[in-house]
């Protein structure tokens, strides 16, 4: 596959064959030639075919192999001539990040530490098949899956400020719990405030960094301050919403009038039946997402109140940001000069808003929205703001988080006779996990280099860096 | 995308084996003919997912897939025989298939409801993928790539 070097971080797949628009890839050059980046560099140019796309098929630079679209993939959809795609936004429909900050510092946590990884473990369920304390009647849940975040709040599992810090206010008004089966209810209605397994965590962190001042005094952040964070998404609810679309959009395929390259990318148009039956079902599993991350992070809270021994006053935990990475948006661009509306894919995708942006609230408009990019549990995670060239370029979006390069099995066996638990103790990280394999396939060589992933799109200009975190303690699924 | 099909007739004997994946991992399963081969990716889904032989098949229930062609239908069976496990947390045992055509299975599956303090959970398996789904039969028996995300 040809591939044209734009500048020092971007290249372009030229437009070939049924591509309806070039390919743009954020990385550095050794990233790029990579071997691994084969297979998604094709996915690159599948997605670049599909009906309505708008300017490229563009990837991030922690792109990876997925199905049907790569993971780190952006697509921006005509809203009235293009297509929506459940492959475009993943199984876990509104995986994503927020971040908590406090106004503890290391030494304040660090000597009950083991205690608070302890009960955190104990406290917020996590690994295979695990079940919240929260059980839902399907009328309940409904409101959930209309209401998103604020059906916590309103429960007063949080604030009313922690709506304004999450993407969407944490919820997608188009939400119609009509057009989801009863198995993805019947999912649903279990899992709420659990973690799951994979690779979801919650993370103790401290700020290593400080890169912006300004950003990082806007966002609260400063030098030596215990944050906390938590990855995770819609569970088995999303799961089910994804597959039975799949399933529904590759029979009723052939009313698209094309073939697809893979029939994992099948897809509707978004303005028929089936495309808006899935963006409605998609944004009921993005608003128990949020509920979920909403209802876990107070879960937390409570935690750290009483292993910690302070007063709500002290702990002072505030809700910086909550963001998706899995997830079609309808959002207006400038496209050629022109205002468009378009339908966003970003599947392992990060918004990037710029400062100024309508859908910012008051606190962050003068500074840009907070990207939380997570890293691999060894390493580090860190906080960018969104730019305005993230806007002319990549429809508002930047990276986020590692993206893997090892498989699974593979990390495993790098782990093969290594105690992964003592290596992470050495450098300081508690970690404690429930399934079997789980640390092991979460080494940190199986991810990319996370700082190289956050120095392209720093340097690529589609988001700025704010600040560094290191962990200090990992609870996993 | 066939080319990766490799009619191995000592493999046949075992009724899968892994493929590694970057993101995800997917099985190659082996039949000697269609029914064995769509009853034998049922048994690898719950081979990789618990110890399978210490289920004991306490209760059975009767399951009817539609596809377009035989990878349609394979994918649309083995989403069934998981949501058995992801919605219902029943662990298959075996799985008979009573009929099959390209289209159409109907099969009957044994499985033991979940219990922690019995079953071990070895590995989540969170989705069938149509993903560089084959289903291939030669002179030799029938054989069939499935990705799965875990």
């Amino acid at each position: 596959m040809e591939i044209k070097k734009i500048d020092n971080y971007r290249w372009e797949l030229p437009k070939t064959g049924n591509m309806r628009v070039p390919g743009i890839i954020y990385a550095t050059e050794s990233m790029l030639k990579a071997e691994k980046q084969k297979e998604p560099l094709k996915q690159v140019a599948n997605v670049a075919t599909l009906p309505g796309i708008l300017k490229a098929s563009l990837a991030m630079p922690d792109m990876h192999w997925g199905y049907g679209f790569p993971i780190g993939g952006v697509a921006a959809f005509d809203w009235e001539s293009g297509i929506i795609s459940p492959g475009g936004v993943g199984y876990d429909i509104n995986c994503g990040v927020r971040l908590a900050t406090t106004s503890l510092v290391e030494k304040e946590v660090r000597p009950k530490l083991e205690n608070l990884v302890n009960a955190l473990f104990r406290g917020i369920p996590s690994g295979v098949g695990s079940k919240g304390s929260i059980k839902l009647s399907i009328p309940e849940e409904k409101k959930v899956l209309q209401m998103g975040s604020k059906w916590a709040v309103n429960r007063g599992l949080g604030e009313a400020l922690d709506l304004e810090h999450t993407e969407d206010g944490g919820c997608m008004p188009n939400a119609d719990p009509g057009v989801i089966s009863q198995r993805a209810l019947e999912r649903g209605r279990k899992q709420l405030g659990t973690l799951g397994s994979g690779n979801h965590f919650l993370e103790i962190g401290v700020v290593e960094a400080v890169y912006d001042t300004p950003a990082a005094q806007a966002f609260g952040l400063f030098e030596g301050q215990v944050t906390l964070m938590l990855h995770t998404g819609s569970r088995g609810l999303g799961y089910q919403i994804c597959d039975d679309f799949l399933a529904f959009m590759t029979k009723h395929g052939k009313k698209l009038g094309f073939d697809l390259p893979d029939r994992q990318l099948a897809c509707a148009r978004i303005q028929s039946k089936e495309g808006m039956r899935y963006y409605n079902a998609m944004a009921c599993a993005a608003n128990y997402a949020w509920t979920n991350r909403q209802i876990l992070m107070h879960n937390s809270r409570e935690i750290l109140f009483r292993v910690l021994g302070i007063s709500p006053r002290d702990l002072n935990m505030k809700l910086l940001y909550d963001v998706c990475h899995n997830i079609a948006k309808k959002e207006v661009h400038v496209i050629d000069g022109k205002k468009q509306t378009v339908c966003v894919h970003r599947k392992g995708a990060t918004r990037s808003f710029p400062a100024g942006h309508e859908a910012l609230c008051d606190q962050y408009r003068p500074v840009g929205q907070p990207v939380i990019i997570p890293g691999d549990m060894g390493t580090a995670s860190y906080v960018l703001t969104g730019t305005e060239k993230a806007m002319q370029e990549t429809f508002g979006s930047t990276c986020h988080g590692a993206g893997r390069v090892l498989s699974r099995k593979a990390a495993k066996k790098a782990s093969k006779g290594r105690a992964i638990q003592r290596e992470l103790e050495d450098k300081g990280i508690l970690v404690k996990w429930t399934g079997r394999s789980t640390l092991a396939e979460e080494i940190p060589e199986a991810y990319k280099d996370i700082s190289q992933v956050v120095e392209v799109v720093h340097e690529a200009g589609i988001s700025k860096k704010v600040a560094k975190l290191r962990p200090i303690a990992v609870v996993k699924g | 995308m066939w080319g990766r099909l490799s009619s191995l007739p000592h493999m046949i004997k075992s009724k899968y084996s892994l493929i590694d994946h970057t993101a995800d991992f997917g099985i190659h399963v082996y039949g000697s003919d269609s029914k064995e081969l769509f009853a034998n990716a049922a048994w690898a889904l719950f081979d990789i997912i618990t110890e399978i032989d210490q289920l004991a098949g306490l209760d059975s229930c009767h399951i009817e897939v539609s596809g377009y062609d035989w990878s349609d239908l394979m994918v649309n069976w083995l989403r069934e025989v998981l949501y058995l496990w992801n919605g219902k947390e029943l662990l298959v045992k075996k799985a008979r298939i009573l009929s099959l055509s390209g289209n159409e299975l109907a099969a009957t599956v044994e499985f033991d409801p979940f219990n922690p303090d019995l079953h071990v959970i070895k590995t989540e398996i969170k989705a069938v993928t149509y993903h560089q789904i084959q289903v291939n039969s030669s002179p030799s028996g029938w054989e069939a790539i499935i990705i799965c995300d875990i």
